[in-house]
């Protein structure tokens, strides 16, 4: 017997049918709760994305949290550098469960053009695991909304990255 | 008997109002701030160190991420070194674009000086409408050279483009639309009672203390003292164009933030007439391939939106810089927080943070 064959008549019209994982996942993908956390140059843009002109809020993004205890996004937004590598991980660990990482610009993906410097960490996923990698130098706010709304497809569809990496 | 003890409170290094990666540790009494140090290094990036290995070329691209939000005073200010160090003559033309730019660029720190002092008061809204305004400038950029925040538009030996008709009217409706900008942010912050009470008389800075430190730029101007690289070293075409310096009186928050607001309009000022004044020519000067200033060393200053930038540049002769150290205005600015906030409630720490105006990237280098 399915699901579907429960639903009274009356209802059949009125109700969707979905799995509790699906309908979190639907929500989650919608509400993401970004960290107010900036490194560096990133930062600025990030406060260009959410500012009046990209305004974040049109895709409900704009929820930025000063306390990693009520965030789930946490956006990398510069250079890390090996002083801020533990205090930056303790933050991703205060965070509760489900958490994503964004990588915003060269620095956080690979260390940028301070690659070879001896206090850069070369790329944030070498301390914390990432979900979305933004290129540029830095990135346009354009480009931070792509991801993030990338991000709302992982979240959406887990499935498709789990294919991938098989 | 009753008897009180202080206590430490450390304050970053990731707090929406420390303008990035700084960690302040506040001993405090009750609420009274008893002792502030500012604890640096949190994004080193090792950028002196850096250029070493690069050529004078490769070297301009980090300029631009000293300072972000004032790239391209860094530039002008590392560019006007490494020329004088060279013996470059720089076309009059060229040295009109600079200027241009370097003031329209001085005008977008401005505005996010404004935006992140009313979001660190608490008022959010008063960051929306600097934070749009300065979209208009990152337009013209935009459209001068491709970036919106890392230009390196100024190079050694001219500029990378000459402007065109479509950047001149846009620089010339920016200027027209300016004075109706800052009327808004009158309306909204400069006249607001809860603002005005958050700002006045709190955390005072004297000119002697100030000199002492030897804090520049809005910072020192803002305690009284005239001192403007633009004026008092003339470089580039400054000499040609007619402005005045805006003062504060008393050095508290107040000034810092009174004296950046007529900043813009004078740097309007001097965009205007050096838009009107543009002589004919090149835009570059003649400029080797390979880069090799003579053996020696050179300290040039220019005058950024936060302050003296200086860039001490050793050469022994190769296309490789011996040493650059770069006097960063918002380091040695960065000195004055424990008399800024001595003696004041917790909540003013974060204010005298946000009216030092601090950018990390350059603090930290």
């Amino acid at each position: 017997m399915e699901i579907v064959d429960i639903v009274p008549d009356v209802l059949k019209n009125n109700v969707m049918i979905t799995t509790i994982d699906g309908l979190f996942k639907w929500a989650r993908s919608n509400s993401l709760w970004p960290l107010t956390s900036g490194l560096s140059c990133c930062a600025i843009e990030m406060m260009c994305a959410a500012a009046a002109r990209f305004d974040l809020a049109r895709f409900g993004y704009e929820v930025f949290r000063p306390s990693p205890r009520q965030a789930d996004l946490f956006i990398v937004a510069g250079t890390l550098t090996w002083k801020m590598a533990p205090p930056l991980k303790r933050l991703y660990e205060q965070m509760p469960n489900p958490k994503y990482v964004i990588a915003m610009g060269s620095c956080a993906n690979e260390g940028g053009p301070f690659a070879d410097a001896y206090s850069v960490v070369p790329g944030v996923d070498k301390i914390i695991p990432v979900d979305v990698f933004i290129p540029g130098c830095p990135p346009r706010p354009e480009a931070l909304i792509y991801g993030m709304l990338q991000l709302k497809e992982k979240i959406r569809h887990p499935e498709i990255i789990q294919k991938v990496k098989k | 008997m009753i008897k009180t003890e202080t206590y430490q409170l450390s304050m970053g290094p990731v707090h929406p109002s420390t303008h990035g990666v700084l960690q302040v540790l506040l001993t405090l009494d009750g609420e009274k701030v008893v002792d502030s140090v500012p604890c640096m290094g949190y994004l080193h990036r090792g950028i002196e160190k850096l250029m070493e290995a690069r050529t004078y070329f490769q070297c301009l691209p980090y300029t631009d991420r000293l300072d972000y939000v004032s790239a391209m005073n860094n530039n002008f200010s590392y560019c006007h070194a490494v020329e004088k160090l060279a013996a470059i003559d720089i076309p009059e033309k060229a040295q009109y674009l600079r200027v241009i730019m370097a003031e329209l660029n001085r005008i977008a720190s401005h505005m996010i000086f404004i935006g992140s002092l009313a979001v660190d008061i608490g008022a959010t809204t008063g960051m929306i409408y600097p934070f749009r305004d300065r979209e208009r400038i990152l337009d013209i950029f935009n459209e001068l050279c491709g970036a919106r925040m890392t230009y390196s538009y100024i190079r050694i030996g001219g500029v990378r483009s000459d402007l065109s008709s479509a950047i001149v009217d846009m620089i010339n409706k920016f200027l027209a639309d300016l004075p109706s900008m800052l009327d808004e942010y009158n309306n909204l912050l400069t006249g607001n009672e809860i603002f005005q009470h958050r700002l006045k008389g709190t955390s005072l800075l004297s000119g002697e203390q100030a000199r002492r430190l030897g804090i520049t730029g809005p910072m020192l101007r803002a305690s009284g003292i005239d001192y403007d690289l633009r004026k008092d070293n003339t470089y580039s075409s400054y000499d040609n164009f007619e402005f005045s310096v805006p003062l504060g009186k008393n050095g508290d928050n107040w000034d810092r933030y009174i004296v950046r607001v007529k900043e813009i309009s004078e740097s309007a000022k001097i965009i205007r007439q050096a838009l009107d004044g543009i002589p004919d020519g090149q835009i570059t000067a003649k400029v080797p391939k390979v880069l090799r200033p003579p053996k020696g060393e050179i300290y040039d200053t220019t005058e950024g939106p936060r302050g003296e930038v200086g860039y001490h540049i050793v050469s022994d002769g190769s296309a490789k810089p011996y040493r650059i150290h770069i006097r960063r205005p918002s380091f040695i600015n960065l000195q004055a927080l424990n008399i800024l906030c001595k003696g004041y409630l917790v909540g003013d720490v974060v204010v005298a943070m946000s009216t030092i105006d601090p950018i990390l990237g350059e603090v930290d280098c």
